[in-house]
């Protein structure tokens, strides 16, 4: 993974790409491509580094979270220092992010996993396509159009693939509230149980 | 109405006595022309029912028309999502009467094991009248001929007078269903009230 990212970082060296770590056993590591840099990155990829086959696209919703994080900080009372734990909540904004499968059929390299991230989840939402590099993914972009709602400037035919042109939400997202056409259901859960209270005792 | 006694009685003097009705409605139940479309996975059981081994033709329903104008019974044989239910009332609006639907398998019938999801209709009863409703997920093909064979029961016993006559001979009775449009959110209408009211809630659950 970084000869990867030196191959990139010395065939462009404004690019903004990095490498975000997989802290779990598979260690399965990804380049983070900055938006603006990701058709040249995806073109040298292909062309330069030979991977020449996207297997998979998908979309990931990263809905806006508190973190805690614990601060240590030196505290001096009355002469004597100390340090002092403390824990504050910091506010991550929400961003979605496509995630690319890139394998090499010539050379039997992969996967190289590439992402992209949009600066919000509202008005900045716009990544370029990658369909004018891979062909694969001209499918999973519109469908991660339709569900996530991420738009893929430069793809040639950037239509809604499930749902109905009218539709306008967006299912897949985390804050996606499907219609209330609740009737009836054996075991109700979460917000059914909620509306319709616990069950009482059957005599 | 013929005695039961004196009829079966002529019948073995070779004379067959039946009202018109019976006569009608044999007719009618003995060659059920269904209408050739599928979809999801119950339309395999379902093509498994019309071939060789299961054999439809043993019970006159195995001229599948391609188009509805010949067609008098619908077999939803699968998974109805939102985008695909307009489509299936519009067939059902161009079948002739009388006309016949049999909802195959559990998502026909309720959404099945996507009825939480957000793209799959629960259920096409909301749309247009069911006369059978086939459990299971998918329906053997021996669940299908059975429901089959519990249609041409219910054919069989309609009524062509009186007040308790049969849909279709009441000219007065539309024989077609709104086709519900594309919304924002969701089918507008989620539902036809005409012919489908949500299930009462649960007593121990009130």
């Amino acid at each position: 993974m970084t000869e990867i990212l030196e191959a990139i970082q010395s065939a462009f060296p404004s690019a903004d790409v990095g490498i975000l770590t997989n802290p779990s056993p598979c260690a399965q590591h990804s380049l983070l491509v900055a938006g603006k840099d990701a058709l040249d990155v995806a073109k040298f990829l292909r062309d330069g580094l030979g991977y020449d086959f996207c297997s998979n696209v998908s979309g990931v919703d990263w809905p806006p979270k508190k973190v805690r994080e614990v601060v240590v900080r030196k505290e001096t009372v009355d002469g004597v220092e100390s340090e002092v734990k403390e824990t504050i909540e910091r506010e991550v904004p929400g961003y979605l992010e496509v995630v690319y499968h890139l394998f090499s059929i010539a050379k039997r390299l992969g996967p190289v996993i590439l992402r992209l991230r949009t600066g919000n989840r509202s008005d900045e939402v716009s990544l370029p396509s990658l369909t004018p590099v891979w062909k694969s993914a001209d499918f999973q972009e519109r469908e991660i159009y339709d569900l996530y709602g991420i738009h893929f400037e430069g793809h040639p035919d950037l239509r809604r693939l499930l749902m109905w042109e009218e539709f306008t939400d967006y299912p897949m997202r985390k804050d996606y509230v499907a219609p209330d056409d609740y009737e009836y259901e054996p075991t109700p859960h979460d917000e059914i149980l909620a509306k319709v209270g616990p069950p009482k005792e059957v005599a | 109405m013929v005695d039961e006694a004196l009829k079966a009685d002529l019948q073995k003097r070779g004379i067959f006595v039946a009202s018109f009705e019976d006569l009608y409605n044999w007719g009618r139940k003995s060659s059920l022309w269904p209408l050739q479309f599928g979809l999801a996975c119950c339309a395999i059981e379902m093509i498994a029912t019309a071939a060789a081994r299961f054999d439809l033709a043993r019970f006159g329903a195995e001229v599948f028309r391609p188009s509805p104008r010949q067609a008098d019974l619908m077999i939803i044989a699968g998974t109805v999502t939102k985008k695909m239910a307009p489509l299936v009332v519009r067939l059902y609006n161009q079948m002739p009467e009388p006309k016949y639907v049999i909802a195959m398998g559990a998502c026909a019938i309720s959404g099945g094991p996507f009825k939480e999801g957000y793209n799959v209709l629960k259920g096409i009863d909301r749309y247009i009248p069911v006369d059978v409703a086939i459990p299971g997920c998918p329906p053997r093909p021996e669940a299908l001929l059975e429901g089959l064979v519990k249609l041409q029961e219910k054919i069989q016993a309609q009524r062509l007078f009186g007040p308790n006559r049969a849909r279709h001979t009441d000219t007065c009775e539309a024989g077609d269903y709104p086709v519900p449009t594309y919304g924002a959110h969701d089918l507008e209408p989620p539902l036809n009230p005409q012919v489908f009211q949500p299930a009462p809630a649960r007593k121990d659950l009130e």
